[in-house]
C-alpha cells in the first residue's frame, strides 16, 4: 500500500516528477559518460598495442603508459642494436608527437615497410598500399580519425600546424589515429636520428620470457622500460593513469552533491505541498515511521527513476562523443557502473530526503489539517 | 446550565477540569477553560458555539491531534492527556475516526484507496474490503463511487467517501467537525440522516461539532460552548 501511495504521488505530480528524475539523471550520466570516456579510450588503446603485432615495448627511460609521447629521446641506432639481441627478428622504432592538447591526440611517425612486416600492414578503406608516403606531406589516417575530421582520401587535415594530404583511410585498431612517414616527423619534432620508442618481434613467443629478462640485463639498457605487450595492455587501465582516476572521483561528488540539493529541494516542495495530505494521514493515525517511509520510497523511487535517466542519457552521449569526438573522447558503455551510480543516485536521494522527511514527522497534525 | 459533573460510569468519553492553552509567542490563549462531559457509548452528541468558544479545541483532544494542558480526557479508557504522541497517534488509528468539513481526502487517490489507506494505516485487511463494509457502502450510497477521485465527485459524495473511510477502521468514536459546512442543503440533510442512522442502526458513538442548530438536533443531546467552557446540556 506505500509503494501504491507513493507511485500515485508521483503520478498525481509528473512535472515536479518529470523535473527530479531529470535533475538526478543529469549528474548520474556524467558519472557514466566520464567512466565511459575513460574506459572507452583505454580499450581504444589496448586495441591499437595489440594491433602493433609486437612481443616487446622498449621504452626509453622515464616514459609510462600516460607521459611521454611527444618525446624522442631514444637514439635510431638503438633499433639496430635491438634486432641483434637473441630470438629478436624483427625491431621498429617509431616517433609519436602530440597533435592536439591532450596527451591521447598524437600522431605518429612510422617506418611503413618495417611496420607493415611487423603488424600485416593496414586493411584500406579508401586507397591502397601503394599510396602510403609516395610523397612528403602525406598523412595516413584510420576511420575513426577521418569520421571525426570529417575528410576523406586526397583530403587536406591541419596537424602540428600544416596541412597534410590524406593518402589513405585505413581501418582502426593499429597503434595511432593517425600516420606519417617518420623522417617527416623527426625534422618537424626536431628529433632527427631519435625515435619515442622501440617494437620488437621474436621468432617465438615461448621465448618472450627468456628474451624479456635478457634484454632488461643488457647494460646498455639500464632503466630502459622493457614490457611484453601483455604488460603494456595491463597498464592501460584507467587506474593506472592517476589524474583520470580523480577526474572520475571529482565528477562523482559532483554528482552526489548535485543529486542530493536536487532531490532535498524536491521533496522539500512535496513536503510543503502535500502538507494537509500528511495532516490527513496524521489523522487516520499513520506513525512517524509510516510518513517517513513515505518520503523516502518516494526518494528512492526518484534515484531509481534518476538511474535510468542518466544511463540513457550517457548512450545519447556516446551517440553525440561517437560522432563528434570518434578518436579523442571514445565513450564505452561500461555496465559494471550501472549498480554503482544507481548506488550513488539512491544514496544522494534518500539522504536529500532526510530534512524534509524530518520536517513531515514532526509537522503538527491540527496546522497540517489547516494548510491551504 | 453549568458544566455536566455527574460522573457517567458507561461513559466512552469522559472529560474532568479540562483546559487547554496555546502559547503564541509571548501570549497565551485560554481556549478551554475547565470543561466537564460525559458521553455514553452509542450517543450522538452535538456541540454548539460560535468561533472561539473552544469546540474545535475539544474536539482535537478527544480525537488525540493534541494533548491537553491538564484535566482529565479518557476515551475509550486511555487518558489522552498522559499519554505521550505515539500513544495518541495509537488512538487515532483503533478507537477515533474523523470526518471533516473540507472532507479531507487524499486528492490523488480514488475512493476505494481512500478507505484502503485508513485500513491499512489501522493494521487491517484490505483484500475483501467491499464485502466486508457492503453495508456501510450500501448505507453511503457510494458503492458506484469507489473509481472515482475526489475531484470526480461531489461534494456529497466526497463527505460520503469521508464517513465511509472513517467508519471502515471500525473505531468507537466517530468525531465530526463541522460535517456539512461546505454542503448545500440537500446535501447536508443527507449527511446528517446518514449519521443519524449509522447511530441507530450500527450503535455509532458520534460527537458532531456544528455551528448550526437545525444540524444539531440531529443529535441525542446537544452541548452549548462558550468563551472555552460548556454553558449548556441539553
Amino acid at each position: 500500500m506505500i509503494l501504491r501511495l507513493v507511485w500515485e504521488n508521483i503520478r498525481f505530480r509528473p512535472m515536479r516528477t518529470l523535473l527530479s528524475v531529470l535533475l538526478i539523471g543529469v549528474p548520474v550520466m556524467l558519472i557514466l559518460t566520464l567512466v565511459g570516456v575513460s574506459h572507452g579510450f583505454m580499450d581504444d588503446s589496448k586495441r591499437r598495442a595489440e594491433g602493433v603485432g609486437a612481443d616487446i615495448f622498449v621504452w626509453p627511460p622515464g616514459r609510462s603508459f600516460s607521459n611521454g609521447a611527444g618525446a624522442a629521446p631514444m637514439p635510431e641506432g638503438s633499433v639496430q642494436f635491438l634486432i641483434r639481441q637473441p630470438h629478436v627478428t624483427q625491431a621498429t622504432g617509431v616517433v609519436t608527437a602530440l597533435a592536439g592538447k591532450m596527451f591521447w591526440d598524437s600522431i605518429t611517425g612510422i617506418d611503413y615497410p618495417a611496420f607493415k612486416r611487423m603488424s600485416g600492414g593496414f586493411v584500406f578503406v579508401e586507397g591502397a598500399d601503394g599510396d602510403v608516403f609516395r610523397q612528403p606531406g602525406e598523412v595516413v589516417v584510420d576511420t575513426t580519425f577521418a569520421e571525426e575530421q570529417k575528410v576523406h582520401r586526397g583530403g587536406k587535415v591541419k596537424l602540428l600546424n600544416r596541412y597534410w594530404t590524406v593518402a589513405a583511410v585505413v581501418e582502426s585498431g593499429k597503434l595511432s589515429h593517425a600516420f606519417v612517414n617518420k623522417p617527416e616527423l623527426q625534422e618537424i619534432n626536431d628529433a632527427r636520428g631519435h625515435v619515442s620508442q622501440v617494437y620488437l618481434k621474436l621468432d617465438s613467443p615461448a621465448n618472450l620470457a627468456t628474451s624479456l629478462d635478457a634484454l632488461k640485463h643488457v647494460p646498455e639498457l639500464e632503466d630502459y622500460g622493457i614490457y611484453s605487450t601483455k604488460q603494456v595492455v595491463d597498464m592501460t587501465s584507467p587506474d593506472s593513469v592517476p589524474a583520470v582516476g580523480v577526474f572520475v572521483r571529482v565528477i562523482i561528488g559532483i554528482g552526489v552533491f548535485t543529486g542530493l540539493i536536487v532531490v532535498s529541494l524536491s521533496m522539500y516542495m512535496a513536503v510543503l505541498q502535500r502538507t494537509r495530505e500528511i495532516g490527513i494521514l496524521k489523522s487516520l493515525g499513520a506513525t512517524k515511521t509510516f510518513v517517513m517511509s513515505l518520503i523516502l520510497w518516494e526518494a528512492a523511487v526518484m534515484g531509481l527513476g534518476g538511474t535510468m535517466v542518466g544511463i540513457a542519457l550517457s548512450f545519447a552521449s556516446k551517440a553525440v562523443l561517437g560522432k563528434f569526438l570518434a578518436a579523442s573522447m571514445p565513450q564505452a558503455i561500461v555496465v559494471d557502473w550501472w549498480p554503482i551510480v544507481f548506488g550513488i543516485a539512491l544514496g544522494s536521494a534518500l539522504l536529500g530526503a532526510l530534512y524534509p522527511g524530518m520536517l513531515a514527522v514532526r509537522q503538527d497534525p491540527i496546522e497540517a489539517l489547516a494548510y491551504e | 446550565m453549568s458544566s455536566s459533573s455527574v460522573s457517567d460510569p458507561g461513559a466512552i468519553i469522559r472529560v474532568r477540569e479540562l483546559r487547554k492553552v496555546y502559547n503564541t509567542g509571548k501570549v497565551s490563549v485560554e481556549a478551554l477553560r475547565g470543561v466537564n462531559l460525559d458521553v455514553p457509548k452509542g450517543e450522538f452528541l452535538s456541540i454548539v458555539g460560535p468561533s472561539g468558544s473552544g469546540k474545535s479545541t475539544l474536539f482535537h483532544i478527544v480525537g488525540g491531534l493534541t494533548p491537553p494542558t491538564s484535566g482529565e480526557v479518557v476515551v475509550g479508557g486511555v487518558d489522552v492527556g498522559k499519554v505521550n504522541d505515539a500513544k495518541r497517534t495509537e488512538l487515532r488509528r483503533t478507537s477515533v475516526s474523523f470526518v471533516f468539513q473540507k472532507f479531507n481526502l487524499l486528492p490523488n487517490l480514488t475512493a476505494r484507496d481512500n478507505i484502503r489507506t485508513a485500513l491499512y494505516i489501522a493494521g487491517r485487511r484490505m483484500d475483501h474490503f467491499e464485502s466486508e463494509l457492503r453495508n456501510i457502502l450500501e448505507l453511503l450510497g457510494i458503492e458506484g463511487r469507489l473509481e472515482q477521485r475526489p475531484n470526480e465527485m461531489s461534494g456529497g459524495e466526497q463527505q460520503r467517501v469521508a464517513i465511509a473511510r472513517a467508519l471502515a477502521t471500525g473505531p468507537a468514536i466517530l468525531l465530526a467537525d463541522e460535517p456539512t459546512g461546505n454542503l448545500d442543503s440537500a446535501n447536508s440533510l443527507a449527511v446528517l440522516n446518514l449519521l443519524r442512522d449509522l447511530n441507530q442502526r450500527l450503535g455509532q458513538t458520534i460527537l458532531m461539532i456544528t455551528h448550526n442548530t437545525e444540524a444539531a438536533a440531529f443529535g441525542h443531546r446537544t452541548v452549548h460552548m462558550r468563551d472555552g467552557r460548556i454553558v449548556e446540556n441539553q
